[in-house]
């Protein structure tokens, strides 16, 4: 009788910047959108920056100009095939919801015309695109003397090892450590922002600060200025120091990331999308000409199955499980079955010896044509680190894959719907 | 197969999927406020590692986990976080023995007949300050905790005198003690929105889910009470494809994965089929109006709500069907929490050294209430609903009584 069965114009597989990006963006678009992860995604763990392009190889000034270098010389990239205005676009929806989202007065700073280049938690140079306006007094080309701040009870946070590395980097920086008081022995980054909430502890905190502060020096700080508003706590800690300060992404869990994940969650619900945590999907239904009908996703006590015209797989690369790698050498997408390409053929090279380097395996994701679209199943597009041909951690290039195929499958989405109601 | 070799292959497996990429701590509402509970990543994956079949317990903090269960629902990889944990504190209370508070709190089904019996001095007693106050000394329930009004009269009485039309559509209600005890017009409720819809509801004679017992870490007499309401409940689904239905959102999660998962009763043929068969009730009127049979003669209810989904009703992994059904009745104007937990987590907020914890976990969710202006609170559980209560001085209801009133049933 029951059959637990739910019906959608579109289900999105994955809730990480690309999944949640698509959602909202086909809600807005008027359709009834469902977004099914298995759990929170990447952004928890990144550093809530959106980086377009940082290196391609040479570090990167102008994303824009360099992302059409990059169109011509790779048309097997993601960005050959959603094209730099479409990027531009995403950048510019992104950026305004977070001025309409739940964290008031946050916003977004930057754009395709010029990196930022932000120093990273041990002291690298980073190029990023559009960033929170909270790191982006970090910007080391400003110029001028940097004091790294840093407290003993956050141990994933060297402010020594920062400085001393920018320092490396010629630029004029210098470290100090504040006593936080604490009743555990680890205190996580989030921890640390939830403390920065509270205005009497963040007057304490700034006093004990100040007489360590110098001349003109910007101040950097880990990436914990507030939880549930990062505006008001970093323009108040600006005020109280008087000089500029800015955040610097810590490792994993990442404030920033969390608030762009409650940004983008709150810009799904708004517009009337669903999101179902906790429930992987397990496998897909096909139809003869190859379209998926459905997928069966996990709950408890039993499976759901999610009926809907078109379906977005943004479920990511290796290190998420979207994808992997036999011990066949068979590459296989986990959730619907779909084709993947960009592995290395027989007898060509798979892995290559230096860790980060471009690894031959990293470009392999899901076959798609021109509108993104999975091969073989023409009402799935694919979106995020799920497609093939790129290398993220070398190009400094996910969250601007994850924004614009996240809009651009929406977009694709949507375009079918309207002719499938013309037609 | 002895309890800790089921826990090896069942659950413990599922530990080596953990990358330590901290997501759960992100999440973990008890962690967030207090030092005395690690984190489900440290007492979970982690210290699993020197859990021993037949040794010692290592770690004591967990018996400071609540048990929401979060951190299995957000966790990307799989790992069954809350049901490794509550396996653990189960391995301390067997070693260490069980509170009487927790042997008795944790009996819904004697303190509800007693109190329904003795209900006008039970609520005036569990109002008396001086006698909270030696509730508190002797049986370590903290005195201002929370304490729900019994009823007086029990759902089931009235379930008993009363025959729903034979219409074909079966639905099998599950009450739970909440319903029997403290709310009977929220089971009265259920069954004349489900009669509304067409469905022949029947109310087999029944008994608690033992949820209280698991929580606390009571496995063996948990078992023994979940298995009896499965035997209860599974006759009448067995032969045909009826499903049984509850409106205690933790209590039906109980029949559907806890019991199985964490008490380890996978193979109880009675379980598995209520298991399968079970839906909670905003779940089954979701689905209902997606298959397009849910009646939608809907008045207007111009009201301003906020919505808390309980974890247990995450718990389901089927999103918050609420909100989809809020959508459908006109003039409902319905603000949705993020705030994740209110902190009770059952029965966890009701004990001594507990309750300070869980007023600050649900700190958040209150102040998110009182920011958003709604004058009353819909909550899918009996539990959260007396916490939401207790800390926002609020009306807190279940999202049925909105269907029910935009129904004109009442």
């Amino acid at each position: 009788m029951m059959r637990s069965e739910l019906h959608f114009d579109a289900v999105v597989v994955g809730a990480g910047v690309a999944g949640l990006v698509a959602g909202a963006r086909l809600a807005e678009g008027g359709a009834r959108v469902c977004v099914l992860a298995k759990g929170v995604g990447s952004t928890h763990l990144a550093p809530g920056t959106v980086d377009v392009l940082g290196y391609a190889p040479e570090r990167v000034d102008e994303p824009g100009r360099a992302v059409g270098e990059l169109i011509a010389a790779r048309p097997d990239h993601p960005y050959a095939l959603i094209g730099v205005e479409a990027i531009g676009e995403a950048l510019s929806w992104l950026a305004e919801r977070v001025v309409r989202g739940p964290l008031p007065g946050y916003r977004y700073v930057g754009g395709l015309e010029r990196n930022h280049l932000l120093p990273t938690a041990i002291g690298a140079v980073r190029p990023s695109t559009l960033v929170p306006e909270t790191m982006a007094g970090g910007d080391l080309r400003s110029g001028g003397p940097v004091c790294i701040v840093g407290s003993p009870v956050l141990r994933d946070f060297h402010a020594s090892l920062c400085a001393a590395n920018l320092a490396r980097a010629g630029i004029e920086a210098r470290s100090v450590a504040v006593a936080i008081e604490v009743e555990r022995a680890d205190q996580n980054s989030l921890g640390l922002a939830r403390r920065f909430d509270d205005a009497d502890w963040r007057s304490a905190f700034a006093s004990q600060l100040v007489p360590l502060l110098q001349g003109e020096e910007r101040v950097g700080l880990p990436a914990v200025l507030g939880s549930k508003d990062p505006h008001g706590v970093w323009s108040d800690l600006e005020d109280r120091l008087a000089r500029r300060v800015f955040e610097i992404p810590t490792l994993p869990p990442s404030v920033p990331g969390m608030r762009l994940f409650e940004v983008l969650r709150a810009a799904l619900r708004e517009a009337g999308g669903r999101l179902v945590l906790g429930s992987e999907v397990l496998a897909a239904e096909r139809a003869d000409d190859g379209r998926v009908v459905a997928v069966r996703a996990h709950a408890s006590g039993r499976d759901v199955r999610y009926v809907a015209s078109s379906f977005v797989l943004a479920t990511g690369g290796f290190a998420s499980g979207g994808v992997e790698l036999g011990s066949d050498w068979i590459t296989r997408e986990t959730a619907l079955g779909l084709a993947v390409s960009g592995a290395p053929g027989p007898g060509e090279e798979r892995f290559v010896a230096e860790y980060v380097a471009e690894q031959p395996m990293a470009r392999v994701g899901v076959a798609v044509d021109a509108q993104l679209r999975a091969e073989g199943a023409e009402n799935v597009v694919v979106a995020g680190a799920a497609l093939p041909g790129a290398v993220p951690w070398r190009e400094l290039s996910g969250e601007g894959i994850a924004v614009a195929s996240g809009s651009r499958a929406a977009s694709t989405v949507l375009s079918r719907a309207a002719a499938g109601a013309a037609a | 197969m002895s309890f800790d070799l089921f826990q090896a292959e069942e659950l413990r497996g599922s530990l080596d999927h953990c990358v330590k990429c901290t997501i759960c701590e992100t999440q973990c509402p008890v962690s967030n406020v207090t030092p005395l509970f690690p984190g489900p990543k440290y007492v979970g994956p982690q210290a699993e590692r020197y859990r021993v079949a037949g040794d010692p317990s290592v770690e004591w903090s967990v018996d400071y986990c609540s048990g929401c269960g979060i951190c299995t629902q957000v966790c990307p990889q799989g790992v069954k976080i809350a049901e490794i944990n509550a396996q653990a504190r189960n391995k301390i209370k067997r070693e260490h023995g069980v509170p009487l508070r927790d042997r008795i709190i944790t009996r819904p089904t004697w303190l509800g007949r007693l109190g329904t019996y003795t209900a006008p001095l039970a609520n005036v007693s569990l109002r008396l300050r001086p006698f909270r106050i030696l509730g508190e000394k002797v049986l370590k329930v903290h005195r201002d905790a929370p304490a729900p009004k019994f009823a007086g009269r029990r759902f089931s009485r009235w379930a008993r005198k009363r025959t729903s039309p034979k219409t074909g559509r079966k639905a099998v209600y599950f009450h739970n003690c909440g319903t029997e005890y403290y709310e009977p017009w929220e089971g009265q409720k259920v069954v004349e929105i489900l009669e509304h819809n067409g469905f022949e509801v029947v109310v087999p004679k029944q008994d608690c889910c033992g949820l209280p017992l698991q929580s606390s870490g009571l496995f063996d007499d948990a078992r023994k009470v979940v298995l009896r309401l499965a035997k209860a409940l599974a006759p009448h689904v067995r032969d045909d494809d009826s499903i049984i239905v509850g409106n205690a959102t933790s209590c039906t999660l109980m029949l559907k994965r806890e019991a199985r998962e964490i008490l380890g009763l996978e193979d109880d043929p009675d379980l598995k089929l209520v298991s399968e068969r079970t839906y909670d009730i905003c779940e089954l009127l979701l689905e209902l109006h997606d298959r397009g049979e849910l009646r939608t003669d809907f008045k207007p209810v111009e009201e301003h709500i906020a919505y808390h989904a309980p974890c247990q009703q995450q718990g389901h992994w089927i999103g918050k069907p609420a909100l989809d059904l809020f959508a459908l009745i006109p003039g409902l104007q319905v603000t949705e929490m993020t705030a994740r937990c209110c902190g009770i987590a059952g029965t966890y907020g009701l004990k001594a050294e507990k309750y300070e914890i869980a007023m600050a976990v649900g700190r958040g969710l209150f102040d998110q209430i009182e920011a958003s202006g709604a004058t009353e609170v819909a909550c899918d559980s009996e539990t959260c609903r007396w916490q939401i209560t207790h800390g926002t001085k609020r009306r807190s209801v279940h999202p049925i009584d909105y269907l029910h009133r935009a129904y004109g049933l009442g």
